[in-house]
């Protein structure tokens, strides 16, 4: 079978021994566009590492080309055409755009020496390829998210690839990068090259594939023609049961008490954000959204004292509150999950339990020493209570699948018993199954008086979840909006209505512009 | 242009200007040939161990055994040539010397690529390793009595000056291998995948594996190439001296490293230049040899260099910094 270019048979492999993968088969013919959907943890990430050369399997083959390998080495792949592009997107940070796009191309056809001009016009016809405008001689570590994108896959289409694999490729895209995408898909495809699409985004994956393999808990579950699935097969195939997304039947509750718990007036921070004024009650879910650039991050920020406000006035339960530093913030009881968990929220290397204390250490401590006891049993309440699935909290966190340490991240904050919790995109980069559990664990706190400030592009979210959303704007508050009656389309109207301009902007939707790490 | 201003190189150039012109003022002696000589022979040691040590840098590690091999290295080749009474040309000197560097180079580099034990740590123990071996088996005394090849080589000079009290000054001949070395290493960094794949390691070692870079091989050519450059620096050293004394160059590293964090390489690995690192090198023996010109009290040079190191990084730090919190606004 000379068309097929990538046949994985029975495929297993466990890490510490925990099986990521268990007798996985794909196949992968030429000009193919697959989607591979899963949850987080599926073992989707682990597959592509072996496909790759990256992680060797313990049992089962991959062939190649018609070329059956039980180990591949990372160039082997290459050389057969592999080629992965990774959430991380893989690219060093030192280098210049050209050299990153060339790096693998000259490195797979064995070069030893450099020639400079080569790797400028090796750059050139790929950024051409795709029609975009990249300044070669730049730092990638200088470029935002969205551009390491764009290198990582003219580095993939440099070299003559038979099959391109994009892990989570659209996270980072706007809506018009995204466009732009599956048309470099497109014309991929016309040129015979397979694409192996991993997304959490159903939408996309309906749209964009021709077939779908979906697994679950390291096995294969399913597997066809995308004509034969829709967003609810596909929802109940990954999670194995059924999950409502809509959830029409919970309405967000209105805050109780008479006293604001958070009330901030006018709070400004020169060049960051201006004249805010908010109150948030306990029990309440508020939304604050925005395009990128709208202060909203900025104002978490201040809130939480890591950049403090330097004009107006915040009151925490009718008291004034200064907050000067993170240290008042943990004070006055304000807990912060962060942007990007993986950089913000957690040691990835250190273990999912000193994580969980990481907030609380001081207060688990006897004259001075620590109190192993109460802090294994602070660890062991809150993986039962948001249901951390690993097999020992003596893991380091990066082990973990992304909705699980989102739970860590919140485990944490948690843990200082906090009355104001504020989180910034709670469930990016988190499958199906496991934000819908996270939206349960916040409405559960809200019901326990605890006010909660979601801040997110994900306007459903906001929708399902908040019962007022503020829409800001170049550092501004522009409306406060109930959601009651509210619908999707209006309030993407509303947002892209205050959009400067639709090219400069972000599309509410999909404008998540963050890394996320393979889980 | 723009590129230009904002490189690390063009700063230290800038230092490295401006000292010379104030130490030049306050003493013309400075700007004598004789003064030149003088600085270019101190420099040739520490510059040829900086190329080593630029490459582990830029490579992401720190490689603090390179002193102790250089001297281990030379100091046992004396002793072979003149249990061997050997009274040869000065090359079989650096070739015995070299190869015992670079056995003391991949023996580093073994357990840096196959047990990937950090580089510090590993290169911290191996040094202590080699400098008692060294004292247990090899000797403690100074010989004095070098082969007649390396006294020959200490004493060509490429020029001679005289000063006003009629001494002779020469510069000499291993001034050629430093620049030699510094182009070789300059032309493996730019202009061969070996030397891209060092910066490339340097900046992820994690997309350098995925790349499908040897990353095993590249770190043994790297801790075996600074035990050769090594191995070369302690002839040199020996020649300049005229004697190999066992607890000679050790410390030095500090001085080296220093050099090369002066000359813009990133000490997190990834950047670092050879050109860089020479004006680094430069900015390091003005300072040590040059200050008592200024009649500062050679006491004083080691804070200096300490005031210099922490300036130069830190002028990068806060640089980044800023950028960094001018993005957080923009995105």
């Amino acid at each position: 079978m000379p068309d097929q270019i990538l046949n994985v048979d029975n495929l297993s492999k466990s890490f510490a021994g925990v099986r990521a993968l268990q007798g996985v088969n794909l196949t992968m013919e030429r000009g193919e566009i697959r989607c591979l959907v899963g949850e987080n943890g599926c073992g989707k990430s682990t597959l592509i590492k072996v496909i790759a050369g990256v992680v060797q399997p313990d049992e089962g083959t991959v062939t190649l080309n018609g070329r059956q390998y039980r180990q591949i080495r990372p160039i082997d792949a290459i050389r057969e055409g592999i080629q992965v592009i990774y959430q991380d997107f893989s690219l060093f940070p030192n280098l210049t755009v050209a050299e990153n796009i060339a790096f693998n191309y000259n490195l797979a056809r064995k070069k030893q020496l450099v020639n400079w001009r080569d790797i400028n016009r090796i750059a050139r016809e790929a950024i051409a390829k795709i029609g975009v405008d990249l300044d070669l001689g730049a730092y990638v570590e200088d470029l935002p998210v969205a551009d390491k994108q764009i290198i990582a896959i003219c580095r993939a289409i440099s070299q003559s690839a038979r099959l391109v694999i994009m892990d989570e490729p659209t996270t980072a895209l706007t809506e018009k990068e995204v466009r732009a995408l599956f048309n470099i898909i497109k014309t991929l495809q016309r040129e015979g090259i397979a694409i192996l699409f991993v997304s959490h985004k159903l939408n996309e994956v309906l749209e964009i594939s021709e077939k779908i393999t979906i697994m679950r808990n390291g096995r294969n579950v399913t597997d066809g023609n995308t004509a034969g699935f829709d967003r609810a097969s596909l929802v109940k195939h990954m999670t194995g049961r059924e999950i409502n997304e809509t959830n029409a039947a919970i309405v967000p509750q209105a805050g109780n008490g008479s006293v604001p718990l958070l009330q901030a007036e006018n709070l400004s921070c020169r060049g960051r954000f201006a004249d805010v004024s908010f109150s948030l009650a306990a029990g309440e879910i508020i939304g604050i959204t925005g395009l990128l650039g709208s202060g909203r991050t900025e104002l978490a920020l201040s809130l939480f004292g890591i950049r403090p406000a330097d004009a107006g006035t915040i009151s925490i339960e009718g008291r004034p509150a200064e907050i000067r530093s993170v240290q008042d913030a943990v004070r006055h009881g304000i807990g912060y999950v962060p942007e990007d968990r993986l950089i913000e929220g957690l040691f990835l290397e250190r273990s999912i339990g000193s994580n969980i204390v990481a907030g609380t250490l001081r207060r688990l401590t006897r004259r001075g020493l620590i109190n192993r006891a109460a802090v294994g049993a602070q660890i062991r309440q809150w993986t039962e209570n948001l249901h951390i699935n690993t097999p020992s909290t003596e893991l380091p966190v990066k082990s973990l699948s992304g909705g699980n340490q989102q739970r860590v991240v919140l485990a944490k904050w948690l843990a200082i018993n906090p009355k104001i919790l504020i989180m910034n995109g709670p469930t990016v980069g988190v499958d199906v199954g496991s934000k819908a559990e996270i939206h349960q664990i916040i409405r559960d706190l809200a019901r326990q008086g605890i006010g909660v400030i979601i801040i997110s592009d994900d306007l459903p979210e906001l929708l399902q979840n908040c019962c007022r959303i503020l829409v800001m704007r170049k550092g501004r508050v522009l409306e406060e909006l109930p959601t009651e009656g509210l619908s999707e389309a209006d309030l993407t109207h509303r947002l892209s209505a205050t959009a400067p301009a639709p090219a400069s902007g972000t599309p509410a939707h999909s404008g998540q512009r963050k890394q996320v790490r393979p889980s | 242009m723009k590129k230009i201003l904002r490189s690390s190189e063009f700063f230290v150039a800038l230092v490295v200007m401006v000292l010379c012109i104030i130490i030049g003022l306050i003493n013309p002696v400075f700007f004598s040939w004789e003064n030149l000589f003088d600085l270019l022979r101190s420099g040739v040691v520490t510059g040829i161990l900086a190329l080593g040590c630029l490459i582990v840098i830029v490579s992401g590690g720190t490689d603090v055994s390179f002193a102790t091999i250089a001297i281990f290295a030379v100091y046992l080749a004396s002793k072979i040539l003149i249990a061997w009474q050997f009274d040869g040309t000065v090359l079989v000197a650096f070739l015995l010397s070299a190869a015992i560097g670079t056995v003391l180079g991949l023996f580093n580099g073994a357990l840096i690529a196959w047990f990937r034990l950090p580089t510090m740590i590993v290169t911290l123990g191996t040094s202590s390793i080699f400098r008692g071996a060294m004292l247990v088996f090899i000797g403690t005394f100074i010989i004095n009595k070098l082969p007649q090849g390396i006294l020959a080589f200490g004493q060509a000079t490429l020029a001679q000056v005289s000063n006003a009290n009629g001494a002779v000054i020469g510069l000499p001949v291993s001034v050629v291998i430093f620049f030699g070395a510094a182009v070789l290493v300059w032309l493996m960094m730019k202009y061969t995948m070996l030397g891209r794949g060092i910066y490339a390691l340097g900046g992820d070692r994690v997309a350098a594996e995925r790349a499908g870079l040897n990353v095993i091989g590249i770190q043994l050519f790297i801790y075996g190439l600074v035990g050769f450059l090594a191995g070369i620096s302690g002839v040199v050293h020996a020649s300049l001296v005229r004697n190999v004394n066992p607890f000679d160059l050790i410390g030095t590293e500090m001085n080296v490293i220093a050099a090369v964090v002066l000359g813009g390489a990133r000490i997190t690995g990834g950047r670092g230049t050879v050109f860089g690192t020479i004006l680094g090198v430069m900015l390091v023996v003005i300072m040590n040899n040059s200050l008592i010109l200024l009649g500062i009290p050679s006491y004083w040079q080691r804070a200096a260099i300490g005031v210099l190191i922490l300036l130069g990084t830190g002028i990068t730090a806060w640089q980044s910094k800023r950028e960094s919190a001018a993005n957080l606004l923009e995105s």
